[in-house]
């Protein structure tokens, strides 16, 4: 456990290396960043196997930082965080792999991806709103540059759409943490020192304060209807950021959910249970029947990204330990799909293609052109819909019991989303990858596609295999989970439910 | 009065430095280096930073000797950090002299830079009405001619027309407004106004003082609506003046301020952290931060002029440092120094970046700046701390002084009255307030260069000054208890 919170210092050193170096070489600048990302991977899983479950968070790092403010920077993690920093850690490593063909100003893109991923590691390892909220920040400002100069369509736009989007929520965030460290008595900024305050608020306050909290971190989590910056941003950026922005970012706003709005102010929770849930209801069905009339193929998987982020609010929502232990489930799961869902319609179709439009693609025999492309794809895609054997089915399965054990209605309005995202799901395969089945050649493709490079299948190798072998054995996982949500903080929002 | 002129002399050590220091340089030009028009640059630029050393190593090692010369001054632990930081700003603005081709009179220039100084520093030090505003006009009057010292262009005397007018009617109020405190409380001393002052009912002639007093340190503070100068004397003043304006400037300008505000005039404040508000200057100084937070962060968006984008982040930012100067009274002047000071170092280096960019050809439309990462990684790199540091984007120091503001506002009374309310407004506005800044980072770091655009040599003091800001925004970002431990 002890060698988490190098994570984050790893990061930062190989973010800056990776400028340094990028300078003189390309290659240099990548073989640095797939090292950096690798190492981060083989951090978490090393201190996942000497991790012993246990509830509430186990503490790191614990010292003063800003005592005139009664700020500490406190790391610590319990299974909850430990699951998304494996998740970041795979996520990094198949992103480097899969951005290895990024041509201009290498040592910039390493930079800023990997400053991305240290601000999410510390993100996730924070006990202390404050550096919480300055690792979010860290976090924000390096996607803005990645799409806006990387990225693809409209992406001056989409990058600014997503970042201010970003910004407005963690504003938001800020004022509901600050007014709760004020009405505690600015004593401090401990998560723990908080919740403790919390319980001697006003129900007003609570009510506010929640609000503020659970909203900014929502519109990250892509919660409708603030999830309008998720596809525009995603299918502006270049592959490797829209994997991890749809599978790790994203995260992030769920995680503070979780994390800080939820078990700080359990009032305004109980008050805003059921908005929240049918707010999640609504972003899995609008979300899936928009990704069924989707014309571009990566506007697809950008709202089945908002669909499938709806399912983790509504276990989240439902707040039994059960749906709650399938959100987390279910944020590892969709990392792991949606990185390569983007990475396949990105970087393997897209990169050679040149095109994303589905009719454009339909007169093309991708599923021979490219046939390892078209495996991966109806994997991830079987994946996607939930079927069993990967790792969407256990998620989506536990989320959805969950939820009927605290209202049968929520659970039957959301399974309704499963039978949509089938149909998306299908239909992307269909169109995009067997939709000719005439001669290879075709009019609109006269050259011959390249072939699929090395890094790409390892890439999508690591990224296949985690969802499978998750699919498999899904209490890896879940055996991390439900012992932290037996912390008395968790506890207290949780209600009744199968532990 | 006790004539203590010992402490005297020794309090005045860093204003006799300054002084001394443009004599200097004034002199040395005259007879040696107006010959040698190789080196005259240098030397004079060399001896201003010198005298900026010495003072500035004098005003630390003062130390905090309190009420001197009867109480005509005042060193405490607030006036140590004002000096050092108005000092040191000045010298990152003074490593920004422009070259040989657009500045004829080098030792002028430098000399009324360190005039300027020796009025911030008495400005930190100064705790009697006579002595406040000879400090003011002394740094106002170098800083009407500074701004005007460009005559290869135009914008340059009528930004300096329009800044002194200005600023003269700004002196001409408080000028008023310091005679109406004199007739109330028939002294210029700070604690004596303040007894007689909790002695009396707010009466209508106090209102008149204290408006007029406000108005003057508004204009001073560029706060609407007594802005309308600073969009065009930050657009045409060298760019050395326009940083000293927007930095130095605004520290030693609040710090009087809020020492005259707060433990001068602390007993007409009203209420401005519970309803229902009662009247004094609280809720004065609250509406006028309040408006230059609406005025400057939408009034940026608007703008495609470099400068004059600065000049609205400039009204915005003054605006949340009035929330700073209303908590300073309860919660101490730490997260208004620290504010301040952290954003002059920002300022400084954003002009700075832009007067290396002027020194080869245009730099005053955003898409001047287009491609700066091709024409000079340093600059670009610089450029992005200065301004994401504006934003307020940790770790840089931006982010920690708007976090310590806002939470020290908001500690006043929390959300129960208008300056919570101003602090939740602050935190809603920064968000828009991204957007412009990521419109220069844009320009500089993603857009492509232009066809004809060659790369920039950076000149080695305006180097050592950019990298200095930039490290010093880190740290201090990392770090805040550096500076605010001092207090």
């Amino acid at each position: 456990m002890n060698a988490l919170p190098c994570t984050i210092y790893v990061a930062f050193t190989g973010a800056f290396l990776a400028l340094v170096a990028g300078a003189r070489s390309a290659q240099a600048a990548r073989v640095i960043a797939l090292l950096t990302a690798l190492t981060i991977w083989g951090l978490t899983l090393y201190a996942a196997s000497g991790f012993v479950p246990a509830a509430g968070l186990q503490d790191l790092v614990n010292v003063p930082w800003i005592p005139e403010l009664g700020i500490r920077y406190h790391l610590a993690a319990d299974g909850i965080s430990l699951t998304l920093l494996v998740l970041t850690g795979l996520a990094a490593t198949a992103g480097v792999l899969f951005s290895w063909n990024i041509e201009e100003r290498v040592g910039e893109f390493f930079a800023l991806y990997l400053a991305l991923i240290g601000g999410v590691c510390g993100f996730f390892l924070s006990a202390d709103a404050f550096a919480l909220f300055v690792f979010y920040e860290i976090a924000i400002v390096p996607k803005y540059f990645l799409i806006a100069k990387w990225g693809s369509t409209n992406r001056e736009y989409g990058a600014m759409k997503l970042v201010l989007y970003s910004f407005a929520g963690s504003a938001l965030v800020l004022a509901g943490v600050l007014w709760a460290y004020v009405a505690a008595g600015g004593q401090g900024f401990g998560l723990a020192q908080l919740a403790d305050a919390a319980a001697h608020f006003t129900r007003p306050q609570q009510l506010g304060m929640f609000a503020l909290v659970f909203t900014g971190f929502a519109v990250l989590a892509g919660m409708f209807p603030f999830h309008t910056w998720a596809p525009t941003g995603h299918v502006a950026a270049p592959t490797a950021a829209s994997m991890l922005l749809a599978g790790v970012v994203m995260k992030l706003g769920a995680y503070g959910c979780l994390r800080v709005a939820m078990p700080l102010f359990p009032v305004g929770f109980a008050y805003f249970q059921p908005v929240i849930a049918w707010l999640a209801i609504a972003g899995i069905l609008y979300a899936g029947f928009v990704a069924l009339v989707q014309e571009d193929f990566k506007f697809v998987i950008g709202y089945s990204s908002v669909s499938h982020m709806g399912f983790v609010l509504l276990g989240l929502a439902a707040a039994n330990a059960t749906a709650v232990s399938g959100a987390v489930l279910q944020m590892f799961s969709h990392g792991v799909i949606a990185g390569l869902l983007f990475a396949v319609v990105g970087r393997m179709v897209y990169d050679r293609t040149h095109t994303r439009r589905l009719a454009d693609l339909r007169a093309m025999p991708l599923h021979r052109l490219m046939p390892f492309a078209a495996v991966v794809f109806v994997l991830a895609g079987l994946a996607s819909m939930g079927l069993p054997g990967f790792s969407g089915f256990p998620a989506e399965l536990t989320i959805l019991i969950g939820t009927w054990q605290t209202k049968p209605l929520w659970a039957l309005a959301a399974a309704g989303g499963v039978l949509v995202a089938a149909a998306f799901t299908l239909r992307a395969i269909q169109v995009a990858f067997f939709g000719r089945t005439g001669p290879d050649l075709c009019p609109a493709m006269p050259h011959p596609l390249p072939p699929i490079t090395w890094p790409e299948k390892a890439g999508a190798l690591l990224l296949l295999g985690a969802t499978i072998y998750l699919g498999l054995s899904p209490d890896t996982l879940l055996d991390w989970i439900r012992p932290a949500l037996q912390s008395p903080l968790f506890q207290a929002i949780l209600t009744g439910g199968a532990s | 009065m006790n004539a203590d002129y010992a402490g005297l002399f020794n309090a005045l050590q860093p204003e006799a430095h300054l002084v001394l220091g443009a004599l200097l340089v004034l002199g040395f030009d005259m007879v040696w280096a107006r010959h040698r028009p190789a080196n005259r640059h240098h030397v004079a630029l060399a001896l201003g930073l010198l005298a900026l050393a010495l003072a500035g190593w004098k005003a630390a090692a003062t130390g905090n000797t309190g009420l001197v010369f009867g109480g005509v001054l005042l060193i405490d632990a607030l006036t140590v950090a004002t000096r050092v930081g108005v000092i040191t700003l000045a010298g990152l603005a003074l490593c920004l002299l422009p070259p040989p081709s657009r500045l004829r009179h080098p030792a002028e220039f430098v000399a009324l830079v360190l005039f300027a100084t020796t009025g911030f520093t008495l400005m930190a030090a100064a705790n009697q009405l006579l002595i406040v505003f000879l400090a003011v006009e002394l740094a106002s009057l170098s800083l009407y001619v500074l701004t005007g010292f460009d005559k290869t262009r135009p914008e340059s005397a009528e930004a300096a027309l329009k800044y002194f007018l200005f600023g003269g009617m700004a002196a001409a109020f408080l000028l008023f407004g310091f005679s109406l405190l004199y007739g109330l409380t028939g002294s210029l001393d700070l604690g004596t106004i303040a007894s007689q002052l909790a002695l009396q009912r707010l009466s209508p002639l106090l209102l008149v003082a204290l408006g007029m007093v406000l108005v003057a340190f508004g204009f001073k503070a560029a706060a609407a609506p007594f802005h309308l100068w600073a969009p065009d004397v930050y657009q045409g003043a060298p760019a050395p003046a326009a940083a000293l304006i927007a930095s130095a400037s605004k520290l030693a300008g609040l710090v009087v301020f809020t020492r005259l505000l707060w433990p001068g005039l602390g007993s007409a404040v009203g209420t401005i952290a519970h309803t229902p508000v009662t009247l004094g200057w609280g809720p004065v100084v609250a509406l006028i931060a309040g408006a230059s937070l609406l005025l400057g962060n939408l009034g940026a968006l608007a703008q495609s002029n470099v400068r004059r984008l600065l000049a609205y982040s400039a009204i915005a930012h003054a605006g949340a440092l009035l929330l700073g100067v209303i908590a300073a009274g309860r919660l101490g002047v730490a997260p208004l120094y620290y504010y301040a000071a952290t954003y002059g170092l920002a300022t400084v280096g954003a002009f700075g970046v832009l007067a290396v960019l002027e020194a080869t050809g245009p730099a005053q439309k955003l898409t001047d700046l287009a491609g700066l990462h091709r024409r000079s990684p340093l600059l670009a790199g610089c450029l992005a701390v200065f301004v994401l540091s504006l934003a307020g984007i940790p770790p840089l120091a931006g982010f920690f002084g708007k976090f310590a503001v806002f939470a020290a506002v908001l500690r006043l009374g929390g959300l129960s009255g208008p300056a919570g309310w101003l602090a939740l407004l602050a935190i809603a506005l920064s968000a828009v307030a991204l957007y412009y800044y990521l419109l220069i980072l844009k320009q500089a770091l993603v857009a492509k260069p232009a066809a004809d655009a060659a790369p920039v040599k950076v000149p080695l003091p305006a180097a050592c000054a950019l990298l200095i800001s930039a490290a010093l925004l880190v740290i201090l970002g990392v770090f805040p208890s550096l500076i605010l431990g001092l207090f």
